[in-house]
Order: structure tokens, then sequence, then C-alpha cells
């Protein structure tokens, strides 16, 4: 058996398949035993009561999906009133995405979340949908900064911050986590996208715009964990388009030390269980007794500071 | 390309993820097809109101991305077959129809909450127009099975435009129709029928789908004559599990409007609550 231990800072996963937020609740357990993952990732929860958008929430596109769901959410109270003790039978670590619209709301609503049964926070800076003025916290430098040291004043638990593709800084935002004490990146969230019904000429969601996800995104979403990695040396867990094993080693070999998969569960809810499973077998075929071993083995000649900085095709 | 290995039923868990073969697929009503499938018997734990989610095949035309909704026409658990009843309409559909007999085809479910019968209700009655009819075929196979009597009235354009009825009477139902082309599907003569059944005691659950006038006249009907009822909704869907919050729909409860996802409160709700669209 391939050892699919990883590790991601101060935690420890059995294997690194988990699921992205938002694409994920307990409703899964109905499909599979919740246990084979690596970790659990609730959907993004706010400290307010929140309605989502209007609805079409989501259309589909070649090779992947629109989403602008807009993070309905029944509040921090309910969450913890209801999910929380929910989540207590199972043992894989819990890791609770939050937002918040502002700096001192994002850091409230962290420091009610140092409890036990919540193994570490996933800080979703980079939802496209709800930032005032449409600009979300990792757009930039300097705004990831601020919000991810004023979370980091709030909880010593593992401290996780999702960066946005709608970006042209991916290195400095990347850099600027690291530098406020993050412990690790999930590289990366949804990239703001439109599609329009030719024959209504209407857009076809009803927020207008919404995050791109699925097959059709992943080289986007390859190239920013590559570059992170590239550029920082807290761990780096890949999420974007995955949906084969050959997707989950491209990460991997980008140096990703765990993936989230999203949008191929609604494809495939055993998507998971299979990509774990499938992982074993191309690690064996691959003559690897370990996964770490497998993580950033990627032959690209060792370049320098290019590929990292690198913001436009060459 | 994902393995296939894992897609075994469970039997602990109710929601399967698994591969059916295709028995039969031919023209029902004009525009419409009956697709019928061979399927594990684990995933045929069903209840009527319940729905798959259908990944329509990529073929040369098109690639549907997203899965498909699609309610339940007949399922027999003994038999291990699922069926549905569709009306081609987009390119998922426009995907599933060009399927042969013997082909694959990747379903999940049986999904969501089926509709209730009262434990008291001796007489059901069931209205519905189109494609609504086959959503609650399954209802037919329930009563016959607990020993109720069920009324079917199918509406449609005309008499050669009626849908299942044939079905429905296999299932021991009594099928009332009513068409537009005779005037007997107007909304005041629906109103009289069945308030007639209602004053004869012989409607005690009333179902309805896939029609908001129908939706508007059950609601009348049912809030005047004290009689419950419930209604299937559609929305669209990306994961029919629950996980993704896209296909809510308003609902009124308690002076209030709330938000409900069709896949996991749905797609049967309670007509009183259920909103015009």
């Amino acid at each position: 058996m391939v050892d699919l231990t990883t590790r991601i800072g101060a935690l420890t996963l059995q294997n690194p398949i988990m699921p992205a937020s938002g694409t994920f609740s307990r409703d899964m357990a109905e499909v599979f035993e919740l246990d084979m993952l690596g970790a659990l990732v609730t959907k993004t929860i706010t400290a307010e009561v929140r309605g989502g958008n209007p609805t079409p929430r989501v259309c589909e596109v070649d090779g992947g999906m629109l989403n602008s769901i807009g993070i309905p959410s029944k509040g921090l109270g309910a969450f913890l009133a209801n999910e929380l003790p929910a989540y207590a039978p199972y043992r894989a670590p819990l890791i609770v995405s939050v937002s918040a619209p502002s700096i001192d709301g994002f850091a409230e609503i962290v420091s009610q979340l140092n409890l036990p049964g919540i193994a570490g926070i996933e800080a979703n800076i980079s939802c496209p949908n709800i930032e005032e003025d449409g600009k979300a916290f990792a757009m930039r430098p300097d705004t990831t900064a601020r919000v991810v040291e004023a979370l980091r004043r709030e909880t010593d638990l593992p401290l996780w911050v999702k960066l946005t593709p709608n970006t042209g800084e991916t290195v400095e935002v990347a850099q600027a986590a690291e530098a406020a004490r993050a412990d690790a990146l999930v590289v990366a969230n949804t990239i703001l996208s439109m599609a329009v019904d030719a024959r209504t000429r209407r857009p076809k969601l009803g927020n207008l715009m919404g995050g791109l996800s699925g097959p059709a995104f992943k080289p986007i979403a390859l190239r920013m964990a590559y570059q992170s990695v590239r550029s920082v040396d807290i761990p780096v867990i890949g999420c974007g388009g995955i949906s084969t094993v050959e997707d989950v080693a491209e990460f991997l070999v980008v140096g990703a030390c765990a993936v989230q998969v999203g949008t191929a569960s609604f494809i495939n809810p055993t998507a998971m269980p299979r990509l774990r499973d499938d992982l074993q077998g191309f690690l064996a075929e691959e003559g690897y007794a370990s996964v770490s071993d497998f993580i950033g083995s990627i032959r690209d000649g060792a370049p320098g500071d290019a590929v990292r900085f690198m913001e436009a095709a060459p | 390309m994902l393995s296939p290995a894992q897609l075994e039923p469970s039997k602990e868990r109710s929601i399967h993820e698994v591969v059916g073969t295709v028995v039969t697929h031919r023209d029902a009503a004009s525009g419409y097809r009956l697709l019928e499938l061979d399927v594990p018997q684990e995933a045929l734990d069903c209840r009527p109101g319940q729905f798959f989610h259908i990944l329509c095949p990529v073929d040369g035309q098109s690639q549907p991305f997203l899965r498909r909704p699609m309610s339940i026409f007949g399922y027999d658990r003994d038999a291990g077959r699922l069926s549905f009843l569709y009306k081609v309409s987009g390119i998922g559909t426009a995907a599933l129809s060009g399927l042969d007999e013997g082909d694959r085809l990747n379903v999940v479910g049986p999904l969501g909450n089926g509709f209730t019968i009262p434990q008291n209700a001796r007489h059901l009655v069931l209205v519905a127009r189109g494609v609504g009819l086959a959503t609650l075929a399954p209802l037919a196979q329930e009563a016959r099975r607990l020993g109720l009597g069920l009324k079917a009235i199918c509406s449609a354009r005309s008499p050669e435009h009626l849908m299942s009825i044939d079905h429905f009477r296999a299932l021991g139902a009594e099928v009332i129709p009513v068409t537009d082309s005779e005037g007997t599907s107007d909304p005041e003569q629906l109103r009289s029928l069945l308030d007639g059944l209602a004053e004869a005691d012989e409607m005690d659950m009333i179902y309805t789908c896939g029609s908001n006038r129908l939706l508007k006249l059950c609601q009348q009907v049912g809030r005047d004559a004290g009689i419950p009822g419930e209604i299937a909704l559609e929305q669209q869907m990306a994961c029919a599990i629950g996980m993704c919050q896209c296909c809510v729909r308003p609902f009124r409860r308690g002076g209030a409007v709330v938000q409900e996802r069709v896949c996991r409160e749905g797609p049967v709700f309670d007509i009183q609550e259920a909103m015009e669209w």
C-alpha cells in the first residue's frame, strides 16, 4: 500500500483528497463514508444570515460551470448550534470556511471559532461575489496582508487562506499571506466569468456574472498553484477543476501537498473516494511508496524567478 | 477518466451513483420519450415523487456538462427496473434521446423527499398536464399497493395529446381526461370537477405538478375544502444532493417567504406554501 498521508503544517491528513468549500455538506454522508476523506471543508459561513443571489445560480459552459450562489448562510449562531455538533462523530479534521465583508467582521467571526472540533480555518478572502465594489481582499497584496494579520491575531488554529484567480498579482498576494503568517494557501477559488443566452440575449446567471469552475478552469488553477509553490515556503493546497487522478497528480507534481475537489462531485458524487483509490493505484504504478515523495517532483529544469512572476503568456 | 471501481451501490447509504443499462427507449406521446433502465436493486428503494440525477451522454454533437434531474416515471425493485418519461427540450435531453438499447447510463439517486400519503386517506386525486403527469405516475403505483382509490385528472390540448392515461389505467387509477379542444380543461370546469369530488368525500389529498394554473387552482380548492395537497416542483440543479444551494425556490411559511432547496427539502412541497413562478 502506498502511504497517502500528507502534512499541511501542523495537520496530518490520512490522504490528500478533500472537498472544496461550497461543494460539500453532511448530505454527502448519504453517498459515501465521510471519514475516508483527508479533511472535511464546510461551506463558507458568515456571521450574519444571508439569503444568497437570485436564481438561476448556476449554468453550464463547455467543460465547466459558472456559479453565483452568493454565500447563503444561516449565520454563525446556527452553525455553532447545529452544524458543529453534527460533525463531532467524524474523525476527519474539520476545516471551517469563513467570510466577511470587512476586516473587523472577519476577525470577529474567526475569534469565535477557537473551539474543540474545529481543526482549522479556511479564510475565503477570494469569493468574487460579495465584496463591496466587487473587489475581493485576495485581489491585492495589501488588503490580503491586512486581513490575514487580523485573523492571525484571533486564532492559533491552522489558518488556510484561499486565493483568487481574479488578480494579476498571484505571487505578491501569496507572499503577502505568508508574511502575515498564514499556515497554508488554497489555490484557487473560481474565476469571474459570464455566459449569455444568444437567443434570449439574457445573461444566464441571475447575478449576471459568476465563477467558472470545472475542467475548463484547471490549467489556470494549476499555473497559480505552481507559481505559489515557487514563491512561498508554506504548504499549498491545489483546487480548481480536479476531476481525474491525472488532475490530482498534476497538482501534486507542481508541489501542492493536498487537493480540493469541487465541481467533479456534482458530476460524480463518488468522485472523491474514487480519486483516493485511483491515487493509490497511480502512485503504485509510478513506483512511489508514499505520496510525499511524489509531491513537488516536477521536471521543469528548475527555472528561476521568471516563472514565479510570470503574469502573461510569453 | 475516473475509475468505475466504486460504482457498486452500498447497502448502508441511501443515495447511489450507479450505471444502468438501457432496456427500452422509445417514443411515447408526441415529443416524449420513454426510457427504461436495468439498475442494481439497491438504487431502487424509491418513493413516489423522488428523482434521479442523470449523466447525459457526451456525443459528437454536444457535451452537456451538468447532470439533469429527472423525476421517476416508474420503478420496480424486484425486476430491477427504473423508467423515465421525458421531453426532448435541450442539449441534455437531446443527447439522452440518442441512447440505444444496451447502452449504459450513469444515474444518481433516488433523491429528494417524495409525496406523503396521509394515514387515514382513502381517496387520492392528482391533476396535471404534459410531463407533470410523469412525475405523478408513481403515486398510482403506490396507491394500488396500499389499496387506495386514485383519480387521475389528465389534462391536454386534445384527446390525441393525452399522456400516460393507459399507464394510469393499467395501475388501477380512474382516469378523468380533460382537454382544451373539448372545452373541459379550463379552470372553471376543473374547479367544479374538484369541488364535486370534495363534496362527495372522494378527495382526501390532492397532488399536482408542472403548471402554475393548476397550482393556483389546487391551492384554492384545497383551502376552501380544507383538503391537504402537495406539489412537485422543478428547478435547475447542479449537485442535486443539497450541497451547492443552487436550486432554491421561495415558499410562503409563517407569514414570511423562505428559500428552500428543491433537491433536498423537496422536490415535493406543501401546496399551500408553494409560490407561483
